[in-house]
C-alpha cells in the first residue's frame, strides 16, 4: 500500500515497478522523471480548470446568484463541458496581426505556472525537483507570464489589446521588485533557496508570524503579479474591453483564462510554502494528517482568500496603482529586509531546517 | 505638435546646445492614439459611442456620438393616441418607466385642465418613486461596476431592485413597461391590490440595510475613494450653463429639484429634504442617489398612509376618450435622471399636433466631454458611470 504522507514512497514504489518490467539505468531514470512530470502537469492543467468552478461558484456567492450547477454534481464538470466548447470554437487570429506571435502567446502564457509546480514542495520529500536555487528559480518562471501579456497586446493590432500590454509592462516592472524583496526575508530567515529548506525550517514557527510584513507585500505584490482583480489592469474589463486577450477567441482565450487561475492557486501555494508553513501541520499533534493534504488544504485557502479579494474591491487606476507600488510598497519591502536582519541576528538556529 | 529639429551633422560635430537637447527631449511625446470607445463596449451602458484621443493613458479630447438607438419617438407620438401614447413612454427611460408615464400625463392634464383625485394622485407618487429607487439602484450598481467592482455591486443592485419591481408589477400587472398613468389618473383595472400597502411598507423595511451593505462595499472603500474623490469635478456655474438637471446638478452643490421648485402631484405637502453635494465629483454624485433612495422611502411611507385613508376604487375620472382643446403645454417632472419635461401641441383632436421632449440623460451628457479631459481612461468611465444615463431616454 502506498504511504500518502510520503510521496517519495510513491517513487519508490514506482521504480520497483519498473524495474520489475526490466528498466534500468538512465532508461529507468527517463521514464521516472517522464511519469512525474505527466502526472504533475496534468495535475496542473486539471486543477486550473477546476479552480475555475471554484472561482465562479465563489463569485456567485459573493454575488447572490447560483453559479453552474448543472453539468456533473452541483455543476463540478462545468469546466469540461467549457474547455470542450472552447477546444470546438473556431479561434480566428484579427487582420494585421502578427499571425506567429499572436498564436504562439497563450502557450508562452501557460507554461510559467506549469513550470513553477517543478519546484513546489507538495510533501516531505514530495518535490519534482529540490534545486537548491528554487526559490529564485520561482521568481524566474512566474515572472515570464507577463511578456507574454505583453506581447498578446502588441501581436493583436488592437489599440485596447495595446493599452493593456503597456499597462502589464508598467504594473511588472513595479511589483516585481517588492514580491522578490519580501521573499527575501524568508531566504534570511531559512539560509537557504530551496523550497524544502523553506518549509523545513518552518517547524517551530510559521514564517507569517515573524514575516507578517513581508508575507503582506507578498501577498498584494503577488496578486498584481498574477493580474487579479483589485490590480487586473492588463485586462479593466470595464474600460479597455478585455485588454491584452481582447482579440483572442475559442481555446486560445482558454489558455490565457486558465493560465490566470492557475497563477492564482500556484501563487496560493507559494504562500503557503513560504509563510504557511508548507506541508507542516497547524499544530504538532494534528501530524497524522498527510502533509500532502495539509499542503492542498492551505493552498486551497489561499486560493479561495485571493479569490474573495477579487470580488470584493474596485479596481485602482493606472498611475495610483504603480504610484501605490513603487512608493508604498518597494520601501516597506526594504524595511522588511532590515526588520528580517534583526531577527537572524535575534533567533539564531531558531528557524534553521 | 512643433517639432524641434536636430541638426544632424551638427550633432555629430558636438554642437547641439544643452538647450537644444533638452528641448528636444521635452518634445517627446508620444504618439496621440484615437480609440473608438463603444458601441460595442461593456461599460456604454447601451450603444453610446466615445471617439477618444489619448495620449498614452490620458485623454486629450473626447467626442460623444450617439443616436444608434435612435426611434424617431417625436414623430411615432403624433400618429398615437395621447392615451396610446403612455405605452410608448414607457419605453423611453426603461429603468423608471413609471415617471416617464407619469410626465406626459402631467402633461395632457395641463393641456385639458383635468384634476387628479387623491387616491390616484398617491398611487402615483408610490409608483414614481419606487420607479426613482429602482433606477438609483441600477445607477449606483453599474457605477461601482465602471468603477470596477466587478458586477458585483450591480447583482446586488438588481436583487433588490427586484424586490421594488415586484411591488410595481402587483400594482400594474408588468415589470417594466407598465402603461399604468392615465392622463387623469390611472388605469381603471389597476388599483391596489388588497395588502399591497403592506408588502409595499416591507420592503421598504429591507432598504436600509441594502443601502449599508452599499456603504461597506463602495463607500467606505479606501480604492473606491482613491477612485471617485475629487475626480470629474463638475463646479456648479458650469453644471447650470450646460443645463444639467437631477443628481447630477445636485451632487454640484445646486439646491434644484423639480419637486420641490415648480411642485406637482402632491409632493408640496409631503415632508422630504432636497440632498445635496459639496464638490461635484464622482463621489458626491453617487452619494446623492444613495441619498435620495432614502428620501424616496420617506415619501412612499407618507404617501402610504395616505393612501390607506382613501377609499379602494375610488380613481377619479380618467376619459376614457381624451381630447383636449387646441392649444399647447408645457409640464416637467423630477424624473430618476433629471427634470424630464414634455410639450404637447394639440390641434383639437385624438392625436397630439406636435410632441417635444426634454430627455435629462440626453442633456446631461452634454457636460460629459469638458469633466473628461485630462483624465485618464479609467476615470472616463467612472464619470461617465456617474452622471447615469439611459440610452433609451438619450436617443428616443
Amino acid at each position: 500500500m502506498i504511504a500518502l504522507d510520503d510521496i517519495s514512497s510513491i517513487g519508490n514504489w514506482l521504480r520497483q515497478v519498473l524495474v520489475g518490467f526490466g528498466l534500468r539505468g538512465g532508461l529507468l531514470d527517463g521514464v521516472l522523471a517522464f511519469i512525474a512530470v505527466f502526472v504533475v502537469a496534468n495535475f496542473a492543467l486539471a486543477n486550473g480548470g477546476l479552480m475555475s468552478f471554484v472561482w465562479r461558484r465563489e463569485m456567485a456567492m459573493i454575488q447572490d446568484r447560483r453559479g453552474p450547477n448543472r453539468v456533473g454534481p452541483n455543476g463540478l464538470f462545468q469546466f469540461l463541458a467549457d474547455g470542450i466548447k472552447m477546444i470546438l470554437k473556431q479561434a480566428m487570429v484579427p487582420r494585421g496581426a502578427d499571425r506567429l506571435l499572436f498564436l504562439v502567446t497563450p502557450v508562452i502564457a501557460t507554461f510559467p505556472f506549469i513550470m513553477a509546480y517543478l519546484v513546489i514542495p507538495f510533501s516531505r520529500g514530495g518535490t519534482l525537483a529540490d534545486v537548491n536555487v528554487g526559490v529564485l528559480y520561482l521568481f524566474a518562471i512566474t515572472s515570464l507570464a507577463f511578456p507574454a501579456v505583453f506581447l498578446a497586446g502588441w501581436s493583436s493590432n488592437n489599440k485596447y489589446s495595446m493599452l493593456g500590454g503597456m499597462r502589464a509592462i508598467a504594473q511588472l516592472l513595479a511589483f516585481e521588485v517588492p514580491l522578490t524583496m519580501s521573499a527575501l526575508g524568508v531566504v534570511l530567515l531559512t539560509g537557504s533557496l530551496s523550497t524544502q529548506g523553506v518549509v523545513m525550517s518552518q517547524h517551530n514557527l510559521w514564517f507569517i508570524f515573524p514575516q507578517a510584513i513581508g508575507a503582506a507585500i507578498f501577498f498584494i505584490a503577488g496578486m498584481a503579479e498574477n493580474a487579479a482583480h483589485p490590480f487586473d489592469l492588463p485586462e479593466a474589463e470595464s474600460e479597455i474591453v478585455a485588454g491584452y486577450y481582447t482579440e483572442y477567441s475559442g481555446i486560445m482565450f482558454g489558455l490565457f483564462f486558465l493560465a490566470e487561475l492557475g497563477t492564482t492557486w500556484t501563487l496560493g501555494a507559494i504562500f503557503t510554502t513560504f509563510f504557511l508553513g508548507g506541508w507542516q501541520p497547524l499544530v504538532p499533534f494534528l501530524s497524522f494528517v498527510p502533509p500532502l493534504v495539509w499542503f492542498l488544504a492551505k493552498s486551497y485557502l489561499m486560493f479561495f482568500i485571493f479569490t474573495l479579494v477579487r470580488f470584493s474591491m474596485p479596481r485602482f487606476r493606472i498611475d495610483q496603482f504603480l504610484s501605490f507600488g513603487w512608493k508604498v510598497l518597494v520601501p516597506a519591502s526594504f524595511a522588511n529586509l532590515a526588520v528580517s536582519a534583526a531577527e537572524v541576528a535575534l533567533t539564531k538556529g531558531f528557524f534553521q531546517p | 505638435m512643433s517639432q524641434v529639429r536636430v541638426n544632424s551633422a551638427e550633432a555629430a560635430k558636438g554642437r547641439v546646445s544643452p538647450e537644444q537637447e533638452r528641448a528636444a527631449r521635452g518634445e517627446l511625446h508620444s504618439q496621440l492614439v484615437q480609440v473608438n470607445l463603444g458601441p460595442h463596449h461593456p461599460s456604454t451602458h447601451g450603444v453610446l459611442h466615445f471617439f477618444v484621443t489619448l495620449d498614452s493613458e490620458t485623454v486629450v479630447d473626447l467626442r460623444l456620438i450617439f443616436g444608434y438607438l435612435h426611434r424617431s419617438m417625436e414623430k411615432l407620438f403624433e400618429g398615437r393616441t395621447y392615451v396610446g401614447n403612455v405605452a410608448l413612454t414607457d419605453r423611453m427611460d426603461y429603468t423608471a418607466s413609471m415617471l416617464n408615464n407619469w410626465g406626459w400625463c402631467l402633461c395632457c392634464e395641463k393641456l385639458a385642465g383635468l384634476e387628479v383625485n387623491e387616491r390616484s394622485q398617491c398611487l402615483r407618487t408610490i409608483a414614481g418613486e419606487l420607479s426613482r429607487l429602482s433606477s438609483h439602484l441600477i445607477g449606483t450598481g453599474v457605477f461601482g461596476q465602471d468603477v470596477g467592482v466587478l458586477v458585483t455591486s450591480v447583482m446586488w443592485g438588481f436583487n433588490w431592485r427586484e424586490e421594488v419591481l415586484q411591488c410595481l408589477d402587483d400594482l400594474s400587472g408588468a415589470r417594466m413597461m407598465y402603461n399604468f398613468i392615465r392622463p387623469g389618473g390611472v388605469r381603471a383595472d389597476a388599483d391596489a391590490p388588497e395588502g399591497w400597502s403592506d408588502k409595499v411598507r416591507k420592503v421598504m423595511d429591507g432598504l436600509p440595510r441594502h443601502i449599508e451593505d452599499f456603504h461597506r462595499l463602495m463607500t467606505t472603500n479606501e480604492i473606491f475613494r482613491a477612485r471617485t474623490i475629487g475626480v470629474g469635478v463638475l463646479d456648479p456655474t458650469d453644471a447650470v450653463a450646460s443645463s444639467v438637471t437631477g443628481p447630477t446638478l445636485r451632487g454640484s452643490g445646486v439646491k434644484y429639484d423639480v419637486r420641490r421648485a415648480h411642485p406637482y402631484g402632491i409632493y408640496p405637502e409631503l415632508d422630504f429634504e432636497v440632498p445635496v453635494g459639496e464638490n461635484g465629483d464622482c463621489f458626491d454624485r453617487y452619494m446623492v442617489r444613495i441619498w435620495e433612495m432614502e428620501q424616496s422611502r420617506k415619501i412612499i411611507l407618507q404617501a402610504l398612509d395616505r393612501l390607506d385613508a382613501t377609499e379602494p376604487g375610488n380613481l377619479g375620472k380618467a376619459p376614457k376618450v381624451f381630447k383636449p382643446p387646441p392649444g399647447d403645454a408645457y409640464a416637467e417632472i423630477e424624473g430618476a435622471k433629471g427634470c424630464l419635461g414634455f410639450y404637447l401641441k394639440s390641434d383639437g383632436g385624438l392625436e397630439p399636433y406636435r410632441a417635444k421632449l426634454r430627455s435629462p440623460s440626453f442633456i446631461n451628457l452634454t457636460a460629459l466631454p469638458a469633466m473628461c479631459i485630462g483624465w485618464k481612461i479609467a476615470d472616463v468611465i467612472a464619470i461617465f458611470g456617474s452622471i447615469d444615463i439611459n440610452m433609451g431616454e438619450v436617443d428616443r
